[in-house]
């Protein structure tokens, strides 16, 4: 059995009761390590709160030698941690898929999101949200502009766009640095993005939201990562309302 | 003063003057007098000394081409003739005709306009006099003839006047033959080569004398007076009532174009950007006050100035302070330092040079050879100088002392720059370098060159023979999926057709062309129409035609797929061999939807895959470089060359004789000519004349295939089984 299990947004209380009855039960616990991060905790911890052994598993590891995690879930109880809910980086459908073309059953216990806690922390309403999108750090030959056609096109039918920023081994894209990408894409297309909100530290005691326009964002302080960026379209009078009380618009 | 610093004076006068400047090189086969032509045509000019000439070697610059008494690199020389009470500035490269140095011959062959083919009076023309003159022919060069060692003839052959007069005229037509059969439409323009024309010249460069049919007329030194000094041993009359560098320049100057009329022809065939450009016109116009064109053709390391780039400057003009632009580097500005022109192994500084002249130069930090060079952002590239031999051989470098690790990066990076015929692949992390190269001699000199030169002692490897992949039948729709497999891409594989193959050898199908142009060029030699306007890269002789329609992201996805196949190409599934004549299809992609799940880490493994696990179905097949081998040798030494190249998995495909000695033709794989100098010359007891030639890949033997991938793979650390597709498709 393969149980696909949340963790929720920030630190090892995130999970689920259900979620952690999974893992008290299970035989191997693996916790993937690259779509996402818990900040507020570590390895040893999760070991500690546990009361069991958690394995790192790395990109190559799921993608490139996933036969291990298998033929373990053949035989025994199988839990793969994530952060924030399993399937919303649809990265881990491949997963489920080949355990389902071995016959391993699979489940999925959920839990919170980011692409929802940003709806509570910046009042942008759920219903209002276009397509999502990754902003990837720029590489030597590669500097997808997807990201940008994505927000325009969203902007153009008056939905806000979510902006999940990359993460690179120990490096997390910061908000300045997004929208300094997003800037100059938009300075080469000679448009201009009115305004953004970022927030950093979802799911933590110390959330930071900031509203305003590029300039703004640039030297506003968010402090230690993740952090996550909106480009929202006109606003509704509750959502600017909400966004002058919380985010200092 | 000095005639030689007169004459530098003269000539800075004369730069500015397209009409009055000639730019020529010399080519020939290796031993048949090429370096003493130079150095007597010098002598005249007063440049050296006429004692000296003959002996100095003077354009052979590198202490190695003077003990080896051969031509490394190419050289270049200014020099005044005076023609007609008018002066003429001659810009010369002199090049190298051993075959292992072709690539020097094709860079000089873009910087001049006009060539002296050189054939020895005795051998009359062989292997590689063919091969150079292709190259001129090629670059739109337009060739004169000299007829060297006529005094062989008479006094070792002890022809008649009568035989000597049929000899020369049998060379003349053998020379008229080839030119006739490699560009007809010039041979007929006028480029047919005739004594009574006075495209052809008869002497001996050794001593200094030559005739030509308008010379005699002034000289009076006819065909009987030649034959006649030549047998009574004369040859101080001849150099002084018919000199060698009068005759001969005085046809350079009055047969072999300007730069003026040169680059109206010339430019269209080596420069495919829009004719109706600025910088288009200024080329074809040779103008000195239009954008600056330059075509790097040669680099040098000079212990004082450092890096010294000399080129064809085809238009505008240079100065010191100037800023200029490397096209495909990362544009960043190139200030230039000095400008110069080069009068033997000396650099002299002059304050400007125009277009028309061959410059040399420093300042250009990220000029290679092949580099275009211009002052604005953005032109069209030259057509990349094209080899028509490839590098058949490897040897591994290391440094034998550790502190050398890094300064032997460096020099590796410094003679991949000056040779562009090398392929170097630094490898920093086991610290072994390969060097490839085109023959055990080429790779011989570079790697002395690098111990006595550059002052790093190293660790040479035997020399190891470089293979080619290609397929020989076809596989639909191959997929590759990446490693997260949410993207995938589906190729078709097969051979390239020949037709195509030799058009982008001959530069005639490049990614610098315009589409338009392109796609005609293809759709004529058989292309399919929807194929030939859907190129998307070309590497080498491998293509990549895009049939896909209306994928989304697919543009920002392109260079990545580009990465991939390049990696695939690098190295084939059989042996890690560079790939060849390989034709790939794109006919469909599936990609993410957001832009990070489909980067670098997915695309580029993802098509590498699908184009190592497909050339396998589709009958991956492994091709050795061969080598033609033409021996000269006594009668009854026959037996004994025939069985050298036999015994050698080698082909004899023609026997000629001619008075007592015979000439074998033959071919055989590089792979079995290892150490065949030694054996040649004990099988002939010393007598046997040779040399090689590049003559191509073919397909290694099927029931030697495995043996030699398994050698290759054991010798490169890879798994030591033969490859199956899933090794690359299975994810």
């Amino acid at each position: 059995m393969l149980t696909f299990v949340g963790l929720g947004l920030f630190d090892k209380t995130d999970i689920s009761v259900k979620g952690l009855r999974c893992i008290e039960r299970a035989d191997a616990v693996f916790l993937e390590c690259y779509t996402s991060r818990l900040m507020g905790t570590s390895i040893e911890e999760l070991e500690e709160f546990y009361h069991k052994p958690v394995r790192p598993l790395y990109r190559e590891d799921v993608e490139q030698h996933p036969d291990e995690i298998l033929t373990l879930a053949q035989e025994k109880e199988v839990v793969f941690l994530c952060a924030g809910d399993p399937m919303v980086s649809t990265t881990h459908a491949d997963l489920r898929i080949r355990a389902d073309e071995r016959g391993i059953p699979t489940a999925i216990i959920h839990a919170a999101s980011i692409s929802s806690a940003i709806c509570g922390l910046s009042g942008l309403q759920n219903y209002r949200f276009g397509k999502s999108c990754s902003l990837p750090f720029p590489q030597k030959n590669w500097f997808p502009t997807t990201p940008f056609d994505v927000i325009t096109a969203n902007l153009a039918q008056r939905l806000h766009t979510l902006v999940y920023l990359d993460i690179q081994n120990e490096r997390y894209m910061t908000i300045p640095e997004a929208v300094e990408i997003i800037e100059q894409i938009a300075r080469d297309k000679k448009t201009n993005i009115p305004l953004y909100v970022g927030i950093a530290r979802a799911g933590s005691d110390t959330p930071v939201v900031r509203a305003g326009p590029a300039d703004r964002m640039l030297t506003a302080e968010f402090g230690a990562p993740l952090h996550i960026l909106i480009v929202p379209a006109g606003l509704h009078d509750m959502e600017q309302e909400y966004l002058e009380r919380f985010a200092g618009l | 003063m000095s005639r030689g610093k007169k004459s530098i004076e003269r000539a800075t006068e004369l730069m500015k003057d397209p009409k009055h400047i000639r730019n020529i090189g010399i080519v020939a086969h290796i031993d048949h007098g090429k370096t003493t032509l130079s150095d007597n045509l010098l002598s005249g000019a007063g440049i050296i000394s006429e004692e000296l000439a003959g002996k100095q070697l003077f354009m052979d610059s590198d202490p190695e081409e003077q003990a080896r008494g051969i031509t490394i690199d190419a050289s270049n020389v200014s020099m005044v003739h005076e023609y007609e009470g008018q002066d003429f500035l001659i810009n010369m490269i002199d090049t190298p005709g051993h075959v292992d140095f072709g690539g020097d011959v094709t860079r000089a062959m873009r910087a001049v306009d006009g060539a002296v083919v050189l054939v020895d009076a005795v051998e009359g023309t062989m292997p590689q006099t063919e091969t150079v003159l292709r190259q001129a022919l090629k670059e739109g060069v337009r060739p004169v003839l000299f007829i060297n060692k006529v005094d062989r003839l008479v006094n070792e052959l002890k022809v008649d006047e009568m035989e000597m007069q049929i000899r020369l005229g049998k060379v003349i037509d053998k020379v008229n033959k080839l030119i006739k059969g490699m560009n007809e439409e010039a041979y007929n323009s006028g480029w047919k080569l005739d004594a009574g024309a006075g495209t052809v010249a008869f002497g001996s460069a050794l001593y200094n004398w030559a005739v030509s049919v308008p010379f005699m007329k002034k000289s009076g030194i006819s065909f009987k007076v030649v034959f006649d000094k030549c047998r009574a041993g004369d040859m101080k009359y001849l150099a002084k009532n018919s000199p060698l560098s009068d005759v001969l320049l005085d046809i350079v100057v009055n047969k072999l174009p300007n730069p003026l009329d040169a680059q109206k022809r010339r430019i269209p065939v080596i420069w495919h950007g829009d004719k109706e450009t600025k910088e288009g016109k200024a080329m074809i116009d040779c103008d000195p006050n239009g954008p600056v064109a330059l075509m790097v053709t040669d680099i040098s390391f000079d212990p004082h100035a450092g890096e010294v780039a000399t080129g064809r400057l085809f238009s505008g003009s240079l100065k010191r302070g100037d800023t200029l632009y490397v096209m495909g580097s990362s544009m960043k500005e190139n200030r230039l330092q000095q400008v110069g022109i080069f009068m033997g192994p000396k650099r002299v500084e002059v304050d400007a040079i125009v277009g028309g002249n061959i410059a040399a130069v420093t300042g250009l930090r990220d000029a290679v050879v092949g580099s275009t060079v211009t002052n604005l952002l953005e032109i069209t590239p030259f057509e990349s100088l094209k080899h028509y031999s490839e590098p058949v051989m490897t040897v591994a470098v290391e440094a034998k002392n550790m502190k050398d690790l890094p300064k032997l990066v460096e020099v590796l990076r410094q003679v991949a720059k000056e040779d562009p015929t090398l392929v170097i692949t630094i490898n920093e992390e086991t610290g072994e370098h390969l060097i490839s190269g085109m023959g055990e001699l080429h790779l011989e000199i570079i790697t002395g060159r690098i111990k006595r030169d550059k002052g790093v002692e190293i660790v040479t490897s035997p020399p190891i023979v470089v293979y080619r992949e290609t397929v020989t039948g076809k596989v639909e729709n191959v997929e590759g999926k990446s490693p997260n497999r949410h993207n995938r891409f589906y190729f078709t594989l097969e051979p390239l057709a020949d037709e195509i193959v030799t058009l982008i050898k001959k530069g005639e199908v490049s990614m610098n062309q315009q589409l338009i142009e392109r796609r005609d060029a293809l759709v004529a030699a058989g292309m399919d129409k929807d194929d030939a306007k859907s190129i998307k890269m070309i590497k080498g002789t491998c293509m990549l035609i895009d049939r896909t329609k209306g994928i989304q992201y697919l543009n920002e996805t392109m260079e990545l797929i580009i990465e991939g196949i390049h990696e695939a190409l690098a190295g084939g599934p059989l042996a890690d061999e560079p790939v060849q004549n390989l034709k790939m299809t794109l006919t469909d992609v599936k990609l993410h939807e957001d832009a990070i799940h489909r980067g670098p880490a997915q695309v580029i493994p993802a098509v590498r895959g699908a184009i190592k696990g497909g050339m396998l179905i589709a009958g991956d097949s492994l091709l050795e470089p061969i080598q033609k081998i033409q021996i000269t040798v006594p009668m009854d030494q026959m037996g004994a060359a025939t069985s050298q190249i036999q015994g050698r998995r080698g082909q004899v495909f023609d026997m000629q004789s001619e008075g007592d000695t015979i000439t074998v033709a033959g071919k055989a794989p590089v792979a079995e000519l290892f150490g065949f100098a030694g054996d040649i010359r004990s099988a002939t007891e010393g007598r046997a004349m040779w040399n090689t030639e590049f003559a191509g890949f073919e397909l290694v033997p099927n029931n030697m295939v495995k043996e030699v991938v398994v050698a290759i793979r054991k010798r490169k650390g890879l798994k030591e089984q033969m490859p199956t597709p899933n090794d690359y498709l299975a994810v």
